[in-house]
């Protein structure tokens, strides 16, 4: 396998072009996914025979929380990356990243409360996946608390990183003891999002939603990343012309 | 190299006897917390039973992360902390024994303390075995996963509160499994499968934390 | 198409609420996420370039 792609990561300045090239594409691609799937959700999938039509929240708060999930898995395989190759770019990302898990946890927290009020007749209800998504919102709260503490830059990546791997590492520990908890304390309650085999009607409208989402999340880092790099990057000549170019292109 | 063990196990020991009050500090506070909820509640004595595994277990947690707070303060002050990181000695190992010797104070005196407290929030003594039991199992978890979150925090002005948002998330588990075991036993339930979870948590944080410790003690320092 | 009318789709069958207000969020949300790295370049490059200027004046 060729690994230079790898060790150039290690380079912001190749970073930076070739984000540069990539981001038009990933948030062309993120906003047509997600208006295509949205109005694909709303309008056209058929309703729930149970929830009727406020299933239609599913599209919003699946993508929501797996993305918050894999946010927090990808902040710890920056953390291995940054602590054992020493690379910049992993540090960056795993601060710039964290902020955006933290919103989507949110809006996965947020949409599953508005969507427990029809189903449950309640806005909260200490459901296993959302009492997992609120303790996993705290995780997120913890590291960008963390990280902004601490005011040494490579230090403060550095903590992150051990705590999202302290934090990763726990989180299936959290997620099946939280599961095993409700199953104690509240027998069959109603499962927002599992049901016996969704129809393709349904599903396809909610894939083409998690791919959007991916993509928004990928242009959105890029943008926080490239500006990061800008900023600590400040006194590399590579970063001084593209300043230059940047501040004479718009006067 | 377990003969560094035992002498840093006597040292911190000593150390910590030379200041008996910090000593009582935890337990202090967690007999004013288990006094707080009877005046907030109510004096019911049957809603007090049937809430008395979670207040334990909720004033326990509160107490072991009190007193993390100061765990590597003064050694960092003092600069022992720098002479633990460049010593030949595995630093994982040394911060092992330091915990264990923080645990041995204030964990294991809040497990002898905590019959007392929960016989007067009316849990029947039959469950005593269980609740200490549980605690025994589930203290070192608490001040282990502490210690990181210490080690983390240990440059900091005020890492107090910073040090109860990173490591309150991660003591959920443990929480859950306690009183989960407390309450099994009140209803007549059996609790070996809590208690089994509780030592499997147990070893995980024993063989797995004091490298996370280890790696937040360096940051620290090095900073 | 699963509405009759587009009155209907806006009611959602009762779930109007529900549903209109979660997309909103939502919407919110990602333009927050979107606009926020947009405008600390802005403001990033703006302050550059007065840097730039002071520079040159000296």
């Amino acid at each position: 396998m060729n690994w230079t792609w790898f060790h150039k990561l290690g380079s912001p300045k190749w970073f930076y072009e070739i984000s540069g090239r990539w981001l038009p594409w990933l948030g062309g691609a993120a906003i047509v996914l997600l208006l295509l799937g949205s109005v694909w959700g709303l309008a056209f999938a058929p309703q729930d025979y149970q929830q009727g039509n406020s299933f239609r929240i599913i599209y919003l708060h699946v993508p929501t929380a797996i993305l918050a999930q894999s946010i927090y898995v990808m902040l710890a395989v920056a953390g291995v990356v940054g602590l054992v190759w020493k690379m910049k770019l992993a540090d960056v990302a795993l601060q710039q990243a964290a902020p955006i898990g933290a919103w989507m946890t949110f809006l996965a927290l947020l949409t599953g409360a508005v969507w427990g009020k029809p189903t449950w007749g309640a806005w909260w209800v200490w459901d296993a996946r959302l009492t997992a998504m609120l303790i996993l919102l705290f995780l997120y709260f913890g590291i960008i608390a963390l990280g902004n503490a601490i005011s040494n830059r490579d230090s403060a990546a550095k903590a992150c990183a051990v705590l999202a791997i302290v934090g990763v590492v726990n989180i299936p520990i959290i997620k099946y003891s939280v599961e095993w908890w409700n199953t104690l304390h509240q027998p069959a309650t109603f499962k927002l999002t599992e049901k016996p085999a969704m129809p393709v009607e349904m599903w396809a409208p909610l894939l083409v939603m998690v791919i959007g989402f991916y993509c928004f999340l990928a242009a959105v880092l890029l943008m926080r990343m490239r500006l990061e790099i800008l900023k600590r990057e400040a006194r590399a000549s590579w970063v001084k012309t593209e300043l230059r170019a940047q501040v004479e292109g718009r006067p | 190299m377990s003969s560094v063990f035992a002498l840093l196990l006597a040292r911190e020991s000593r150390l910590l006897f030379r200041r008996p009050a910090e000593l009582a500090n935890p337990l202090v506070f967690f007999a004013i917390v288990i006094a707080l909820f009877p005046l907030a509640v109510g004096p019911e004595s049957q809603l007090l039973q049937t809430l008395s595994p979670g207040l334990v277990w909720v004033a326990a947690l509160l107490a072991v992360l009190l007193s993390l707070d100061g765990l590597f303060r003064s050694d960092f002050e003092d600069g022992s902390l720098e002479q633990w990181v460049v010593s030949p000695q595995p630093l994982a190992l040394l911060v092992l024994a330091k915990v264990l010797a923080h645990w041995l104070f204030t964990g294991l005196a809040l497990v002898l303390l905590s019959p007392l407290l929960a016989l007067m929030l009316g849990l029947p003594p039959r469950c005593l075995p269980v609740l200490l039991l549980s605690l025994l199992l589930g203290t070192p978890v608490l001040s282990l996963l502490g210690a990181v979150g210490a080690a983390l925090t240990v440059g900091l002005k005020r890492g107090g509160l910073l040090l109860a948002l990173l490591i309150l998330p991660l003591y959920i588990p443990v929480l859950i499994l306690g009183s989960g075991a407390l309450q099994a036993d009140l209803q007549g339930l059996p609790t070996a499968g809590h208690l089994l979870w509780l030592a499997t948590l147990t070893a995980l944080a024993v063989t797995l934390t004091p490298f996370a410790i280890a790696a937040g003690l360096k940051i620290s320092v090095g900073e | 198409m699963s509405f009759a009318s587009f009155s209907e789709f806006l009611a959602m069958g009762n779930h109007g609420v529900y549903v209109w207000t979660s997309y909103g969020i939502g919407l919110l949300v990602v333009l927050i996420n979107v606009a926020l790295p947009l405008l600390g370049r802005r403001r990033y490059l703006q302050d550059e370039a007065r840097r730039l200027r002071r520079e040159e004046m000296k």
